[in-house]
């Protein structure tokens, strides 16, 4: 198959009236083939990060921030304007947006080695300012982009290529909770950890990110979307196999659902 | 009454914020550190109650990376550190150079290496001019020898970055950074040149605009590189800024900039009064070197001496100017120390026995 024909699902019911549009890729990602592996997370974050733009009629006024890891080409996906920062620098850089252009919605799209290990000082830091910005973490235990490293978020016996054994928790330290961890800092407004492996959550997810751009209005703090997900090539997994992971091993460690939601008050002007 | 001109008293560092704030900034992002922290602290004192945004980061990495998201989104920003702060943000000053993004980034050195000492130095110079971060890049780089030139320099410095896209470096000391002077402001009209490319929301009139650093196909990445070296050689051939003092006559040359550059405007006073014909060149621009007019003056003069507080760092692009034509030595104190003019005088006529 062809990728123009890929990206033209509507080709199959063109002349013919009997069929109704059910669904439609969203006009905010690109045409660029994503460079992801089969089956993994991020093309779903991707495709709804799109949608709920797209939905929000915001597209002029989004400035995403990518990361350095598996997503460090995100900018290749979404038409919106984005600044690819430096290794964990992401949430700096947004705060430096942000802060010039206060009226439009920035995000910042990194996973657990960009957020939770190299960037920790920023991301602490960003959140406890309460940037009004939105976080979107991608937390799948493992360094994505360099093949399979252990991750701050790596589950205790998670065997990496660097934790060849499985990680040992006294010689390599915890697995590391940043959604419960940066929750009580008061910058953080909204905090919810889900997951893209089934669709009902993918409808949840969306409407998280959904959230994170909506309460940027208010000006009350910063939000902050962890997405459990998966990384099929380095779990040494089908697809199929690593979305059972995520709910037998990633969700007992990381259990999904809202940390921390904005009272009926803080939303009133919403 | 309005004053025709604004004159006051100030250390560098205050009038270097001053200067931001008439020059338009829109932002500014730091970190403490000893000497230059008046720059931070002046600035969220006045901002308030005047324009821009002046931001405490939490460390240099994370200032030096908002500079970088700031300007990516087309803001006039800057920011300012000493040594050791220095060289924590090189990381992201590779980025911004790589990304082309306009900004004023200040180096108030102090002596190093290490942690080293809060006293003035130039041991900086390598750093500030043969790269200091990743990759094949240049800062152009303003030396200041007066607290007048830390606030021309940095309406100057706008204007270069703004320019050619390319961030512009000023490389002070903490002795200009802290010693007061007189200073005055001029009445100036500021134009902020239009950035197009700025990530400012993608409108329907445009493409998206994307600030990056990657470049992950070979053929692409050296598209880049030629493409900087364009402009490099554009800056080089245009930029070069330097003072020469008494050199008309000159049969012996001191090279020396910044806080140096002022002792051995004293030094050719001291030498000439005992009949040694001195003369004095000032690089103003540290990068683009001026390289030109040392390689004309090399024919004129039977040595150079630069004097540096430092081991012996901008000596290397003497020598590469004169390119052998004449000796060229180095006095140079470190640690903080300040060589006293009678000092240098004494180094300079043992260097010239040595000729």
């Amino acid at each position: 198959m062809e990728n123009n024909e890929i990206l033209t699902p509507q080709c199959i019911v063109d002349g013919d009236d009997n069929y109704d549009l059910v669904y439609e890729k969203t006009n905010v990602m690109t045409d660029t083939r994503l460079h992801y592996c089969p089956g993994c997370g991020h093309s779903t974050a991707h495709k709804i990060l799109g949608e709920v733009i797209q939905e929000l009629g915001i597209q002029k006024d989004v400035i995403g921030v990518a990361p350095v890891g598996c997503s460090v080409f995100a900018y290749e996906y979404l038409h919106i304007d984005w600044q690819e920062a430096a290794h964990g620098r992401a949430t700096a850089a947004a705060t430096g947006i942000k802060r010039c252009l206060p009226d439009k919605y920035v995000f910042t799209y990194q996973g657990d080695g960009d957020l939770a290990a190299i960037g920790t000082a920023e991301t602490i830091h960003c959140i406890n300012r309460g940037e009004n910005i939105m976080i979107i973490f991608i937390n799948n235990g493992v360094y994505g982009m360099t093949s399979g490293q252990m991750a701050p978020t790596s589950l205790e016996g998670m065997k990496t290529t660097t934790s060849p054994y499985g990680r040992n928790v006294h010689t390599m330290g915890y697995p590391l909770k940043v959604s419960e961890l940066i929750a009580p800092l008061p910058g953080a407004f909204y905090v919810t950890r889900q997951t893209v492996h089934t669709p009902n959550a993918v409808r949840k997810a969306k409407k998280a990110i959904m959230n994170g751009f909506k309460y940027q209005k208010l000006g009350k703090g910063l939000s902050f979307i962890e997405i459990v997900s998966n990384c099929p090539s380095n779990w040494r997994m089908t697809p199929l196999q690593s979305n059972d992971f995520i709910d037998t091993d990633m969700l007992k460690y990381y259990p999904p659902g809202d940390i921390k939601v904005p009272s009926k008050e803080d939303l009133i002007n919403l | 009454m309005e004053l025709k001109e604004d004159i006051r008293l100030m250390k560098g560092n205050e009038a270097m914020a001053e200067a931001a704030i008439q020059a338009g900034m829109d932002a500014y992002f730091g970190y403490p550190i000893t000497p230059q922290s008046e720059v931070l602290e002046y600035l969220t004192r006045e901002v308030p109650n005047r324009t821009g945004i002046a931001l405490q980061a939490e460390s240099e990495v994370a200032a030096i990376n908002m500079v970088y998201g700031a300007a990516g989104a087309g803001a006039r920003v800057w920011t300012s550190s000493s040594s050791p702060g220095w060289s924590l943000m090189q990381e992201g000053v590779s980025y911004i150079a790589a990304a082309e993004l306009p900004c004023l980034l200040v180096n108030v050195n102090r002596g190093g290496p290490g942690l080293g000492t809060i006293q003035p130095s130039q041991g900086d110079y390598f750093q500030a001019t043969k790269g200091g971060g990743h990759g094949d890049y240049h800062l152009l780089v303003l030396a200041p020898n007066s607290v007048q030139e830390m606030a021309d320099f940095v309406f100057l410095g706008f204007e270069l970055a703004e320019k050619y896209r390319t961030p512009v470096m000023m490389l002070s000391d903490g002795a200009i950074g802290q010693m007061m002077e007189k200073v005055t402001f001029h009445k100036r009209e500021i134009v902020k040149s239009a950035k197009p490319w700025a990530t400012t929301g993608k409108t329907e009139d445009r493409e998206r605009n994307i600030i990056t650093t990657l470049f992950i196909q070979p053929e692409k990445m050296e598209i880049v590189n030629i493409h900087l070296n364009a402009k490099y050689e554009e800056i080089k051939k245009n930029e070069v800024r330097y003072e020469e003092i008494e050199t008309k006559d000159a049969e012996y040359l001191l090279v020396a900039y910044g806080l140096s550059a002022r002792i051995s405007h004293k030094v050719v006073i001291l030498a000439r009064e005992k009949g040694i014909k001195l003369g004095l060149l000032r690089p103003i621009t540290l990068w683009p070197y001026p390289s030109d007019v040392l390689f004309k003056l090399a024919d004129q003069v039977k040595g150079m001496m630069t004097v540096e507080l430092n081991a012996g760092q901008m000596v290397e692009d003497v020598r590469l100017a004169v390119n052998g034509k004449v000796k060229v030595g180095h006095y140079g104190r470190m640690g903080g120390i300040i060589p006293s003019p009678e000092e240098v005088e004494e180094n300079l006529e043992k260097f010239i026995k040595t000729l």
